[in-house]
C-alpha cells in the first residue's frame, strides 16, 4: 500500500467520525433538505469527471466523463437550489409573525 | 505528475478549503436559523473545488468540459424546482444520478489503466463501480415507485434474499478475480451488469411506506461509492464529501429502521416488505362512532389544546393549505395547536416538516414524536388526518400484531381523538387500528382536503351555534 492510500484511509476514518458527529445534531425538522444538501455536495465527484473530458485520453474515457459532468453538475445545480427553496419556507411564529 | 510550478499547491489549497467549507455547510445545517448559510457554504466550496480542478494540470479540452457543465445545469434546474410533494422522487433520481457519475468515471478509470491496476486500486474501483451501480438502478426503480409509475406493492418471491446474495457473491468474486487479473477486461462489464440487476432486485420488494428507510439507505450508498471514486483518483476532497454523505444517509437510516422498529440488520439485507400475513383478529362486531364537521368544529372551537396529526394520506390530498387555515382559524380564537411529526411520516426522512413548512406553518409548532408523546393526556383534541399505523396502539399493547413494538404518537391518550378518514379500511400494512373503536373517537369520514375545509367553514360561519 503506497502511503497515499494510507493517508486517504486517514482521511476517510476522520471525516466519517466528523459526518457523525455532525449529522446528529441535525435536527429532524431538516432531514429532507440535509439529504438534498448532502446530496448535491457529493457530486463534488465532478472533479473526477471534469479531469477526464479535460484530459481527453481516449474517445471511451472522453464521453463517459461528459456523461458523468452532466449527472453529477446537474446534481450540484438542481440539490442547491432545492435545498435553498426548502430552508426558505421554514419560518417561526416567534419574532414577528408574517 | 508534474505540474507548472505553483498550481498544484494551490490546487490542493482550493480543495481544503472547499472540504472545511463541506463540513460547515452541513454543521450549519443543525437550526432553521443558520440552515441557509450551510447552502451558500456547500455553494462556495463547490465553486472553488471546480474553479481549482479547471487549472489541473494536462487539462486541454475545455469546450467539452464547459458543454457538459452547461448540459448539466439546463437539466438541473428543473430538478431544483420541483413541488415539495415530488421532493422524494427527486431525491431518489439524484442519488441515481450522482451514482451513474461514479460508475462511469470509475469505468473510464479501469479502462485507462487497464491492465497496469495496482490491487488496492483496483479493490476500490470494484467497490466504487459494484455500489455505484446498483446505487444508480436501485434508485431508478425507488423513484419510479415513488412517481407511481411503477407498481407500488412490494413484490416477493422465496428466496429472494438468498437470490441477491449470490449475485452479490458472484460479482464480489468477479471483483476479486479482477484485483488479481486486471487484464481482464471483458470480466468488468459482467460486474457492472450484475450490479445493475442486483439494484432492481433490491428495490423489488419494497412498498411504499419503507421509502424512507430506503431512500436513506441509498444515500449512504451513494456516499460510500463516492468516497470509493476518491480513493481511485486520489482526491482527498472527493473521500471527505462521500464520507460525510456516506454518514448522514447512515444515520438517517438508522434513525428511519428504529421508528419502524426493524433492526438495522434487517435493513441491510433488504428484507424490508416482507408481506406481513396480518393476524386477522376475527373480532367482535366492532363499532366506530363518526361525527360531521359541524360537531367537529364545535369540539375543536372549545378545546384549549389540540394536537394535529398529519400523514402521508394528508399530502396525497394535497389538504396541508386547509390544515393551515384550519391552524390559523383555531389559533386565532386562542387554541393552541400543534403538529405531531412521526419520522417515518410522509415517504422520506423529514417529508412531513417539509410540506407543512411549504404550507406557511411555522416550524416551532412542529413537535417530533419523543417530545410530544408526554403532552397527549393533557391535550383535548388529537386530530388525526391521513395518518393510521403511527398512531395504532396495538404497537404498545398486542404482541400479536405485525407493528408489535414500533414507536407510535400516544394519539388514544387524548381526552378526545378525532381521525379524518376516507373509510374504515385498513391502512397501508393491512392492519387494523384498535384506535378507531375507542368510546372517545370520533370518525370523520370523507377526503381529508374537503373535511378540513368544512371544518374551518364551520368555525368561520359563527361558531356560536
Amino acid at each position: 500500500m503506497s502511503s497515499n492510500l494510507v493517508n486517504g484511509l486517514f482521511v476517510f476514518m476522520l471525516a466519517a467520525f466528523i459526518g457523525f458527529e455532525v449529522i446528529r445534531r441535525v435536527s429532524p425538522l431538516l432531514h429532507t433538505p440535509l439529504m438534498s444538501l448532502t446530496n448535491a455536495l457529493d457530486a463534488i465527484a465532478v472533479v473526477g469527471a471534469i479531469v477526464l473530458v479535460g484530459r481527453h485520453e481516449s474517445r471511451l474515457s472522453y464521453a463517459l466523463g461528459m456523461l458523468a459532468v452532466i449527472a453529477a453538475t446537474s446534481n450540484i445545480v438542481g440539490g442547491f437550489l432545492i435545498t435553498d427553496r426548502m430552508l426558505k419556507m421554514f419560518k417561526t411564529s416567534r419574532p414577528t409573525k408574517p | 505528475m508534474n505540474i507548472l510550478p505553483g498550481t498544484q499547491p494551490v490546487i490542493e489549497i482550493t480543495y481544503l478549503i472547499a472540504s472545511v467549507l463541506f463540513i460547515l455547510s452541513l454543521k450549519w445545517m443543525s437550526s432553521p436559523s443558520t440552515a441557509r448559510r450551510g447552502v451558500w457554504a456547500g455553494e462556495a466550496g463547490m465553486l472553488l473545488a471546480i474553479g481549482g480542478t479547471l487549472l489541473q494540470h494536462g487539462i486541454v479540452d475545455y469546450r467539452g468540459i464547459a458543454i457538459a457543465l452547461v448540459l448539466g445545469t439546463v437539466i438541473g434546474i428543473p430538478l431544483g424546482l420541483v413541488q415539495m410533494t415530488a421532493v422524494p422522487q427527486r431525491t431518489a433520481l439524484s442519488h441515481a444520478f450522482g451514482a451513474f457519475c461514479v460508475t462511469l468515471v470509475g469505468t473510464a478509470e479501469f479502462y485507462l489503466r487497464s491492465p497496469q491496476v495496482p490491487r488496492f486500486t483496483m479493490t476500490v474501483l470494484s467497490i466504487e463501480v459494484i455500489l455505484g451501480s446498483l446505487t444508480f438502478t436501485g434508485s431508478l426503480m425507488a423513484a419510479g415507485k415513488l412517481q407511481e409509475i411503477l407498481p407500488q406493492r412490494p413484490i416477493t418471491y422465496k428466496g429472494q434474499n438468498l437470490v441477491n446474495l449470490f449475485l452479490l457473491a458472484i460479482a464480489v468474486a468477479g471483483a476479486g478475480y479482477l484485483v488479481l487479473h486486471p487484464g481482464m477486461k471483458p470480466l468488468f462489464p459482467v460486474i457492472v451488469g450484475i450490479s445493475f440487476l442486483l439494484g432492481i432486485l433490491m428495490i423489488i420488494p419494497i412498498g411504499g411506506a419503507d421509502m424512507p428507510t430506503v431512500i436513506s439507505l441509498l444515500n449512504s450508498y451513494a456516499g460510500l461509492s463516492a468516497a470509493a471514486m476518491g480513493f481511485v483518483v486520489d482526491s482527498k476532497l472527493l473521500i471527505v464529501a462521500g464520507a460525510l454523505d456516506g454518514s448522514s444517509g447512515f444515520i438517517l437510516s438508522v434513525i428511519m429502521s428504529k421508528a419502524m422498529n426493524r433492526s438495522f440488520a434487517n435493513v441491510l439485507f433488504g428484507a424490508f416488505g416482507q408481506v406481513q400475513s396480518a393476524a386477522a383478529v376475527a373480532g367482535e362486531s366492532k363499532t366506530a362512532r363518526s361525527a360531521t364537521a359541524e360537531e367537529a368544529a364545535a369540539i375543536l372551537a372549545a378545546a384549549n389544546k389540540v394536537v394535529i396529526v398529519p400523514g402521508y394520506g394528508m399530502a396525497v390530498a394535497q389538504a396541508q393549505h386547509k390544515v393551515r387555515e384550519l391552524y390559523d382559524s383555531l389559533s386565532k380564537r386562542g387554541v393552541d395547536v400543534r403538529f405531531a411529526i412521526h419520522p417515518v411520516a410522509g415517504r422520506m426522512p423529514g417529508h412531513m416538516n417539509v410540506l407543512l413548512a411549504e404550507a406557511d406553518i411555522p416550524y416551532d409548532r412542529l413537535v417530533e414524536m419523543d417530545d410530544i408523546n408526554g403532552d397527549f393526556p393533557q391535550t383535548d383534541v388529537a386530530l388525526v388526518i391521513g395518518a393510521n399505523d403511527v398512531t395504532n396502539p396495538a404497537a404498545r399493547t398486542d404482541s400479536s400484531s405485525p407493528i408489535f413494538g414500533m414507536p407510535i404518537l400516544d394519539v388514544d391518550k387524548a381526552r378526545t381523538v378525532m381521525v379524518i378518514k376516507r373509510s374504515m379500511s385498513p391502512g397501508f400494512a393491512g392492519i387494523d387500528n384498535p384506535l378507531y373503536y375507542l368510546d372517545k373517537t370520533l370518525m370523520l369520514f370523507g377526503d381529508a382536503k374537503s373535511f378540513v375545509n368544512d371544518i374551518v367553514r364551520e368555525l368561520a360561519g359563527g361558531g356560536s351555534h
